[in-house]
C-alpha cells in the first residue's frame, strides 16, 4: 500500500465517519470539511481538525471514538495524533458547552427580564386603575378577609386603609340586607358561583349609611380553586333615597303623612299572598261622623286640619298595637290587623279608635267633637279575597252608619250578601251600561207540537268585572229598586228588537217571534209606550214579532197607570204575555181588563213524568189551564221543560209551547239561527232542537 | 398584598421546552437541566429521535435550498426555536444573498437567544408570537413588512403544528396565514405522523404532555389537508428523508421511522 493510497483510504473512511455521524449539512459540505480535516491531520494539526468538526456541530461523542480508532490505526506522519484529536475535542466540547450555556442563560435572563418589566408595566396600570376607578373596589381572601381597598372604596366608606384592611366581609353586615346576599356570598367563596350583584347599604366609619350596587365576583387560582374575592361598589345612596322619597310619595298621603290607599292594598294583598289560609286579619274601616259638616260649614282648610288631626290620634293610638293605619280617601280610613287573635281583637282596635276620637280636637278657635262609624271584619285568610274584604268592612261600615253612627258594627255574612248585591248594582250598573258590561241572550220557545221554533225570549246579563255573569235574578231587582231598569229596560230593547229585525229581514216567515220581559216599574213610567214605537221604528221590527211578558203583579198593580201604558202598546200592535203565571195569588179580573195574548205557566207546575204519577194534580191543573188559555184565545206555553217526556206529556195535554234546557238554553243569538233554519228544511217532528246540547 | 401571588411565571425553566429540547437532540447546550432530563427519558423509549432530529433539521435545509433555487427571497420560520444548527437566512443566501427571513417563536427564551445572533443582520428579524394568534403574528412589524409587497414568500412549519392542539383548530390557522401570503407564496410542512412508528406515538406524546409544548401527532389525511389551496410540490407528501434526498443513498432503509410526513405546496 502506498502512502499515497492509504491516504485516500484514510481520507475516504474518515468522510464515512463524518456522514454516519449525521448532519443536517449538505453531503458535499461533509465531504468537504472531510478533505479540509484530513489535510490538518496530515499535516499534524489534529487539534485543529477536531475544533473544526465541534464548530460545524459534530458534537456526537460516538464520533470522537471513531475518530481516535481512525487515527490510531492509520498510518499518519505524526504520531500521537490521536491524543492530540481528543484532547483538543474535549478542550473545544468543554468551551462550545460553556459558551452555549452561559448564551442561553443570557437569553433566559433577559427573556426574564423582559417579562418582568413588562409585568411591572402592566401592573402599573392595573395599580394606577384599581387606585383611580371611580367605583370602589376591594379585594378579600376566601377566608373573608379584606385584603386591599382603593381610594374610592375608602371614600364610600369615611375609613382608612389601615380601618378596613384585615377585617372580615361578614363584619360589614346591615340590618336592611336582604338574606340572599349572604347566601350568594357564602356561595361564591365556596365557588359555588363566579358572580353575584345586589343592592347593599354599609355603614360609614361615622356611622351614616352609603348605599351601593354591589358586584362581587371570584377570581380563580391556576388548579381553578377559589382564590380571591374582587367587590365593586358603586355608590347609589342619592339615587336610593330618591327611590325612597318617590315610594314614600306614591304610598303616603300628603296631607295627613299616613300610608295611602295603595300602600293598604299592597300590604293587603302581601299579607293574603304570604299568609297561611288559616291566618286570620281584621279591618276595621273607619268613615268620620259628620265630617261634611265641618267641611262644608268651616271650610276645607279646617276639613284638613281635622284630617291631620284625626290621623294623628289614629296612629297614636293603634300603631303601638302593631296595627297598619292608612288613609284611603276624603274622611274614610282603615285599620288593618295582621295575625289576628280573633274578633276580641278586632273589636278591641275599633274600641280604640273611638276612644282616640272621643275628646273633641281644638282647631283654631273651634272645638270639634267628630265621631265615626266603623265596620269591623274578623276572618281568616282562606275565606275571603282582599277586595271582598274590604268592601264588606266598608258595607258593614254602612250598618253602623244607619244606626245612627259613632259605633261600631261586626261583620255579618248574611247581610253582607243582600247588601253586596245592592251595592254592586247600584254602584257600577250605569257605569256597566256605558262599559258595555251587558249582553243579551236568547232562549228558544218551541210548538210543542212539532218542536219547530216558534218565539225567542231575550234574556239580559251583565258581565260583572267582578262577579263574573249574573243573570236577571242576580240583578233586576235591585234594578227595579234604584229605577236603573229604566234605562237598562231601553237598551235591552233596543238591542233585541235590532237582533229580532235583523232575522227578520233574513229568514222572513221563518222569523221567530220575540218575547222582551217588561217590569212592573218600566209597565207605570209613560215613555215605555213612545220607546217601543221610537224602537220598531228605528229596527223596522213587525210590531206582531214583539211580545211583551210582564208578571201578574204588574198586571196587578196601580191599574190606571200600567192598563193605559199596556194598552198603548197593544195599541201599536205588539202582543202581551203574562209571565209566571200561576205563582202571584192573582185574581184573574186582569184577564178580562187587559188585552192579552198568551200566558207562561211558571216552572213550578210543570212535574217531571219521571216523579209524578199520571195522576198527579199538576198534570189535572195543566189541563184546566188549557181549556182555560184555549176558551180566552191565549197560547199557552209551559216554562221548565227539562226532558222528552215532560214535552210530550204537555203536548198530549194540548199545551202550545214549551220553553226549557230540553229545547235549548239561552244562548247568543248567531247560535239560534241553525234552529230558525231548520224550520225551512225539516220535516217538523218533536225531536229535540240542535240546541239541545247544554251551553 | 404580595405581588407575586398576583404574577403569573412567563419564565418558568423548571418545566422542559420544545425549542430547547430540539436543540438537545441536536447536540447543542442551549437547555436546562429539564429540557435534558426530558430529552433523555424521549431518548431512552425513542432511540432515534436525535436522528430524526437531524433529518428534520436536513429536510429545512433541503427546502429551503429548493426553495432559494425557485427564487424565493423571502422566508417566514414560525417555531425556529433556537436555530444554530444551519439557521435559515444562512442556508437560504448561499443561493440568494439578499435573502430577508424572519424568525417567529412563541418562547421568549428562544427569542432573546435569536436576538443577539441576528443583531448585526438587517434583512432577519426575530419575533416573539404564536401561531394560535395568527392575527397578532401578522399584525407584528416584522411580519407584516415581509408580506407587504406582493413577492412570494416561503412560509416554514417545520415541525411546530404538531404542537398545535385540535382544539386550537390548526387546519384554521393555516388558512388564515395562508390567507396573508401574496400570489406565488410556498408553505413548508414537516409533521409528526402517526403511521411511521404507530408503536411510538403513544409513549412519545405522553412525555410532551408533561412539558409546556404537548405534541399532537396526525394522521396522513390531517396532514395533507394542511396544504389545501396549496399545489403540492413533488414528489407530494413523503417520509422526511424522501424529500428531495440530497443523494439517494441519503435516504435509508426505513424512511417511515422517521415518524414525520413532509411536502411542499405553491400557491398558484
Amino acid at each position: 500500500m502506498t502512502a499515497a493510497s492509504s491516504e485516500t483510504e484514510f481520507t475516504a473512511r474518515w468522510a464515512r465517519l463524518l456522514r454516519a455521524h449525521g448532519s443536517p449539512l449538505h453531503p458535499l459540505k461533509i465531504d468537504a470539511l472531510a478533505a479540509r480535516t484530513t489535510a490538518l491531520i496530515r499535516d499534524g494539526h489534529a487539534d485543529q481538525a477536531a475544533s473544526a468538526l465541534l464548530n460545524a456541530h459534530f458534537t456526537d461523542p460516538e464520533l470522537l471514538v471513531g475518530a481516535v480508532e481512525l487515527l490510531r490505526t492509520a498510518p499518519s506522519r505524526v504520531p500521537g495524533s490521536a491524543g492530540m484529536f481528543a484532547a483538543a475535542w474535549a478542550a473545544a466540547l468543554r468551551e462550545k458547552t460553556l459558551r452555549q450555556q452561559e448564551s442561553i442563560h443570557t437569553a433566559a435572563d433577559s427573556a426574564r427580564r423582559e417579562a418582568e418589566q413588562a409585568l411591572h408595566a402592566s401592573e402599573a396600570r392595573f395599580r394606577a386603575l384599581f387606585e383611580n376607578a371611580a367605583v370602589g373596589i376591594g379585594v378579600g381572601s376566601v377566608r373573608g378577609e379584606i385584603l386591599a381597598a382603593n381610594r374610592a372604596l375608602l371614600e364610600m366608606f369615611g375609613a382608612g386603609l389601615d380601618t378596613l384592611q384585615g377585617r372580615q366581609v361578614t363584619d360589614l353586615v346591615h340590618p336592611e340586607d336582604s338574606p340572599e346576599v349572604w347566601t350568594a356570598y357564602e356561595d361564591l367563596i365556596a365557588g359555588r358561583r363566579e358572580s353575584f350583584q345586589c343592592d347593599k347599604p354599609y355603614y360609614r366609619q361615622d356611622g351614616e349609611v352609603v348605599w351601593t350596587h354591589l358586584t362581587v365576583s371570584l377570581i380563580r387560582d391556576e388548579d381553578g380553586d377559589p382564590k380571591y374575592q374582587v367587590a365593586m361598589l358603586e355608590d347609589i345612596t342619592d339615587r336610593y333615597r330618591l327611590q325612597e322619597r318617590l315610594r314614600h310619595q306614591a304610598t303616603h298621603d300628603p296631607l295627613t303623612g299616613l300610608p295611602n290607599r295603595a300602600a293598604f292594598f299592597e300590604r293587603l294583598e302581601a299579607l293574603f299572598a304570604e299568609a297561611g289560609a288559616d291566618a286570620r286579619f281584621g279591618l276595621c274601616y273607619i268613615d268620620l261622623d259628620r265630617f261634611k259638616i265641618v267641611n262644608d260649614s268651616l271650610g276645607h282648610d279646617t276639613g284638613d286640619q281635622l284630617l291631620v288631626a284625626v290621623a294623628s290620634r289614629l296612629a297614636a293610638a293603634l300603631t303601638p298595637l302593631g296595627h297598619m293605619v292608612a288613609r284611603l280617601g276624603g274622611d274614610e280610613f282603615v285599620v288593618l290587623l295582621e295575625r289576628c287573635q280573633g274578633e276580641h281583637e278586632a273589636v278591641a282596635a275599633a274600641r280604640a279608635v273611638l276612644a282616640a276620637l272621643s275628646e273633641p280636637i281644638d282647631i283654631e278657635d273651634h272645638r270639634l267633637a267628630v265621631g265615626a262609624s266603623i265596620g269591623v271584619l274578623e276572618r281568616p285568610v282562606g275565606t275571603i279575597t282582599p277586595g271582598a274584604a274590604v268592601r264588606a268592612a266598608d258595607l258593614t261600615l254602612y250598618r253602623a252608619k244607619e244606626a245612627g253612627g259613632g259605633r261600631w258594627t261586626l261583620y255579618d255574612a248574611r247581610t253582607n250578601a243582600a247588601a253586596v248585591s245592592r251595592y254592586s248594582v247600584s254602584v257600577r250598573m250605569p257605569v256597566a251600561l256605558d262599559r258595555g258590561e251587558f249582553f243579551v241572550e236568547y232562549q228558544p220557545l218551541c210548538a210543542l207540537a212539532d218542536g219547530s221554533l216558534a218565539a225567542v225570549e231575550a234574556l239580559v246579563r251583565w258581565r260583572h268585572p267582578r262577579l263574573g255573569v249574573l243573570g236577571p235574578d242576580e240583578f233586576v231587582a235591585a234594578a227595579e229598586e234604584t229605577g236603573l231598569i229604566l234605562s237598562l229596560g231601553r237598551w235591552v230593547l233596543e238591542q233585541s228588537c235590532a237582533q229580532a229585525a235583523d232575522w227578520q229581514r233574513r229568514f222572513g216567515p221563518l222569523a221567530p217571534q220575540l218575547n222582551v220581559n217588561i217590569t212592573a216599574r218600566q209597565a207605570r213610567n209613560k215613555r215605555l209606550v213612545a220607546d217601543v214605537g221610537r224602537i220598531l221604528a228605528d229596527t223596522g221590527l213587525d210590531p206582531c214579532l214583539l211580545q211583551l211578558e210582564i208578571t201578574e203583579g204588574t198586571a196587578l198593580g196601580p191599574l190606571d197607570e200600567s192598563q193605559r201604558v199596556l194598552h198603548g202598546l197593544v195599541d201599536r200592535g205588539v202582543t202581551l204575555a203574562v209571565d209566571d203565571f200561576g205563582t202571584g195569588w192573582s185574581n184573574l179580573a186582569y184577564l178580562r181588563d187587559l188585552p192579552i195574548s198568551g200566558l207562561k205557566l211558571s216552572s213550578s207546575f210543570v212535574p217531571d213524568p219521571a216523579t209524578a204519577g199520571d195522576e198527579d194534580v199538576s198534570w189535572r191543573i195543566i189541563s184546566g189551564l188549557v181549556s182555560l188559555s184555549s176558551s180566552l184565545g191565549l197560547t199557552l206555553t209551559a216554562e221548565g221543560v227539562e226532558t222528552p217526556e215532560t214535552a210530550e206529556r204537555l203536548r198530549v195535554l194540548g199545551c202550545d209551547w214549551g220553553q226549557g234546557w230540553h229545547f235549548g238554553r239561552p244562548t247568543a243569538p248567531e247560535r239560534l239561527e241553525a234552529l230558525i233554519l231548520a224550520g225551512a228544511t225539516d220535516e217538523k217532528s218533536g225531536a229535540p232542537s240542535p240546541l239541545a246540547d247544554p251551553t | 398584598m404580595r405581588r407575586e401571588s398576583w404574577s403569573p411565571s412567563w419564565i418558568d425553566l423548571e418545566k422542559p421546552n420544545a425549542a430547547r429540547v430540539y436543540d438537545y437532540y441536536l447536540g447543542g447546550s442551549h437547555n436546562f437541566a429539564a429540557d435534558r432530563e426530558m430529552a433523555r427519558k424521549a431518548v431512552e423509549l425513542w432511540p432515534e429521535l436525535p436522528q430524526i432530529m437531524r433529518a428534520n433539521r436536513a429536510f429545512l435545509r433541503r427546502s429551503v435550498q429548493y426553495l432559494a433555487g425557485e427564487g424565493f427571497t423571502r422566508f417566514l420560520d414560525i417555531g425556529s426555536g433556537i436555530p444554530t444548527v444551519g439557521p435559515v437566512h444562512e442556508v437560504a443566501r448561499e443561493v440568494q444573498p439578499e435573502a430577508r427571513v424572519v424568525y417567529v417563536d412563541r418562547d421568549p427564551v428562544a427569542v432573546a437567544h435569536s436576538l443577539p445572533l441576528l443583531v448585526d443582520d438587517p434583512l432577519s428579524h426575530v419575533v416573539q408570537a404564536d401561531l394560535t394568534r395568527p392575527d397578532e403574528l401578522l399584525a407584528t412589524p416584522e411580519v407584516a413588512d415581509l408580506l407587504d409587497d406582493s413577492a412570494p414568500v416561503a412560509l416554514l412549519l417545520v415541525a411546530v403544528l404538531h404542537f398545535v392542539r385540535d382544539e386550537a383548530g390548526p387546519h384554521k390557522l393555516v388558512a388564515r396565514l395562508r390567507d396573508a401570503l401574496p400570489p406565488g407564496s410556498a408553505i413548508v410542512i414537516c409533521h409528526a405522523c402517526r403511521e411511521g412508528r404507530p408503536d411510538q406515538v403513544g409513549s412519545h406524546q405522553d412525555i410532551y404532555q408533561r412539558t409546556s409544548t404537548p405534541i399532537t401527532m396526525r394522521s396522513h389525511e390531517e396532514i395533507t389537508a394542511f396544504f389545501d389551496g396549496f399545489e403540492l410540490v413533488d414528489p407530494g407528501i413523503v417520509y422526511l428523508p424522501e424529500w428531495r434526498p440530497d443523494s439517494p443513498g441519503t435516504v435509508g432503509p426505513h424512511p417511515e421511522r422517521m415518524a414525520g410526513l413532509v411536502g411542499v405546496g405553491r400557491l398558484p
